[in-house]
């Protein structure tokens, strides 16, 4: 059930993105900008929990999934710190991705080179 | 040209721009990008639940499949594979987090002849920079917003 | 008083130059289009045994100038001037390429156009009786260029149906104040042109006008119409912007449909050939020209081609700014025999 869920929700999202892509001249980027942008705000606002207790997976592994970590990160850190929390939260709760992202994104430029596209 | 059949076509041509543009086969790009985009969620939910089952507090369990899917999309990326499977998956491979480690790893690997520091090193964020930049500012922003609504319900 | 000048925009050599030999070297995918057995190198690695693709554009340039002037069995020495130019910033394939060749060299850009701009400006100064023997040479690489103007080849992107593929190829084309042809006769030096396409993936359409222009542009200052050509082949506009020129062509009043057609169109089989609107960059109408087309005039299966490259004046920062795309557009008219 699990994975049926997952599939679900992750597929809808990166249909929504799709849309945008071909519908608007966005570029990835933006997209992907405003995708963990609005992860935050939904968030913040308590609208992405519930997709996140049905998707599991399917809501945090997708970018707004990762904004949402932001916020509840940030959340987090005010209830513990107070108003520094707000700076150190967000990052706190997504640590380990961004972390992972510098440190194997450096490892694999060491090891790999880029490939003629064919 | 002359002067008066310029000024005529150039304010024709959007129109004819827009009648002559091929339009991408957004059903077939969105079939793509939900089966793509939900499989690897289902990876993602597949190392969630074996994690959980490993005894990982629901609490963290996060931090450990953002870890494992950051380095597969890095890892497929080395391999020259995720463009490949992009190029039909669209969105599919770009939202989800392996998209954000393809998007870090790629300018990595693309810019190592320009050096491990100016090149690799200041180059990986050229596409997820902004990603980071606009995420942990506006997790700022609501912070601040939290705190504030915290004091005065107090 | 510039007794050579026809028209507005437009050259009549008195004393046309001939194309002695020409050289192309292109990437192995560009080998396995429909033109692949006219081209004289494909490379099975496109980064031609060197450490970056930067490198290997260069060394493509440079191997493609050397065999023009080996095939004409003269040397380095013997050319009195090089025009080159290509698509990475400050034109370093081509300096590097002069650098290792030392043959008196003017730089060019004019993006995609350049292969046709530096055919242009070769002819007038042999014409001009400046020079006996002179290289036009211009080229392009997929890996170089995306890397400049779009993403890291290893990025999961996906390109919409207007985008169109920089060729890997570079052409080089030998001329000389004496030979039998085919000869360089009449020369249209085109304006640039922009009608407002901002889209950079859609480079096609933003061509298109200055294409259009250009043609029109040259009957209008020879008297020639499309009925004294054989072919009039554009540089790489692809699909989406050939049809346009077309169509802008017949609003200007001539219909060239019968024989008209794209280097980009020509060079990838486009729905075998995964390219969406077909082919760019400098090296496209340089390898078609100093491959197919030349053969085919040597031959006598062309006796006069009207060739327009045609370049989009763009830079990643323009795009950025919001700025629309400027297009150019020169043509050369080249005649198996006079």
């Amino acid at each position: 059930m699990d994975y049926i869920r997952a599939f679900i929700v992750g597929g809808l999202i990166c249909v929504i993105g799709q849309i945008l892509m071909d519908k608007t001249k966005l570029t990835p980027a933006r997209i992907l900008v405003s995708f963990v942008t609005l992860g935050v705000i939904l968030g913040a606002l308590g609208i992405y929990e519930p997709l996140v207790k049905y998707g599991k997976a399917g809501a945090t592994v997708p970018l707004p999934g990762f904004g949402y970590s932001l916020a509840k990160g940030a959340f987090k850190g005010v209830d513990e710190y107070g108003l520094i929390g707000a700076f150190t939260g967000g990052v706190t709760g997504t640590a380990a991705g961004i972390a992972a992202a510098v440190f194997f994104g450096y490892l694999m430029a060491i090891i790999f080179s880029p490939k003629m596209k064919k | 040209m002359e002067k008066k059949l310029e000024k005529q076509l150039s304010e024709e041509f959007k129109n004819m721009v827009d009648k002559n543009n091929p339009q991408s086969s957004i059903i077939k790009d969105c079939i793509f990008a939900f089966v793509i985009g939900g499989l690897i969620c289902d990876v993602g939910q597949f190392f969630m639940n074996m994690f959980l089952s490993l005894g990982v507090p629901q609490e963290n369990v996060g931090y450990y499949v953002a870890t494992v899917m950051v380095f597969l999309g890095a890892f497929l990326t080395g391999l020259g594979i995720y463009d490949n499977v992009a190029k039909y998956a669209g969105a599919g491979t770009i939202v989800p987090i392996t998209g954000f480690a393809n998007s870090i790893v790629s300018p990595a690997m693309e810019f190592k002849r320009e050096g491990y520091i100016l090149g690799v090193g200041a180059r990986m964020f050229i596409i997820a920079g902004p990603v980071l930049v606009y995420g942990i500012s506006s997790s700022v922003i609501v912070g601040i917003i939290y705190y504030f609504i915290k004091y005065f319900a107090k | 008083m510039a007794v050579k000048k026809i028209g507005t925009q437009t050259i009549k050599l008195k004393n046309p130059p001939s194309i002695l030999e020409t050289a192309t070297i292109t990437g192995s995918k560009e080998g396995e289009g429909p033109l692949g057995q006219y081209f004289d190198v494909i490379l099975s690695d496109d980064l031609y045994g060197e450490e970056s693709w930067e490198k290997a554009e260069s060394k493509m340039t440079r191997e493609a100038v050397k065999l023009a002037i080996n095939k004409a069995n003269l040397h380095p020495d013997n050319i009195d001037y090089m025009f080159s130019g290509d698509l990475l910033n400050q034109i370093i394939s081509s300096s590097f390429a002069a650098r290792e060749l030392q043959i008196p060299f003017f730089g060019l850009y004019g993006a995609c156009s350049t292969m046709t701009e530096s055919l242009s400006l070769s002819s007038m100064i042999i014409d001009g009786g400046y020079a006996d023997y002179v290289i036009a040479a211009t080229s392009s690489h997929f890996a170089s260029a995306e890397r400049q103007y779009r993403f890291p080849l290893e990025y999961g992107g996906q390109r919409p149906p207007t985008s169109q593929w920089t060729v890997t190829g570079a052409g080089a084309a030998l001329l000389s104040s004496s030979g039998n042809g085919p000869y360089i006769t009449y020369v249209t030096t085109g304006r640039v042109m922009d009608f407002g396409v901002k889209d950079a993936n859609n480079m096609g359409a933003a061509m298109a006008p200055a294409a259009a222009d250009t043609i029109l542009r040259h009957f209008k200052d020879t008297g020639f119409n499309p009925n004294d050509y054989d072919i009039i082949i554009t540089g790489d506009l692809g699909k989406v912007g050939k049809e346009l020129a077309v169509e802008l062509v017949k609003k200007g009043g001539y219909d060239i449909s019968n024989i008209y057609t794209d280097c980009g169109v020509e060079i990838f089989d486009l729905s075998e050939q995964d390219v969406h609107s077909g082919a760019s960059g400098c090296g496209c109408s340089a390898v078609v020209f100093c491959g197919y087309l030349y053969k085919q005039l040597k031959a006598g299966r062309f006796k006069r081609i009207l060739l327009i490259s045609t370049g989009a004046l763009l830079s990643p920062t323009s795009s950025q700014q919001g700025e629309s795309i400027p297009g150019i557009a020169h043509a050369v008219a080249i005649e198996r025999s006079v």
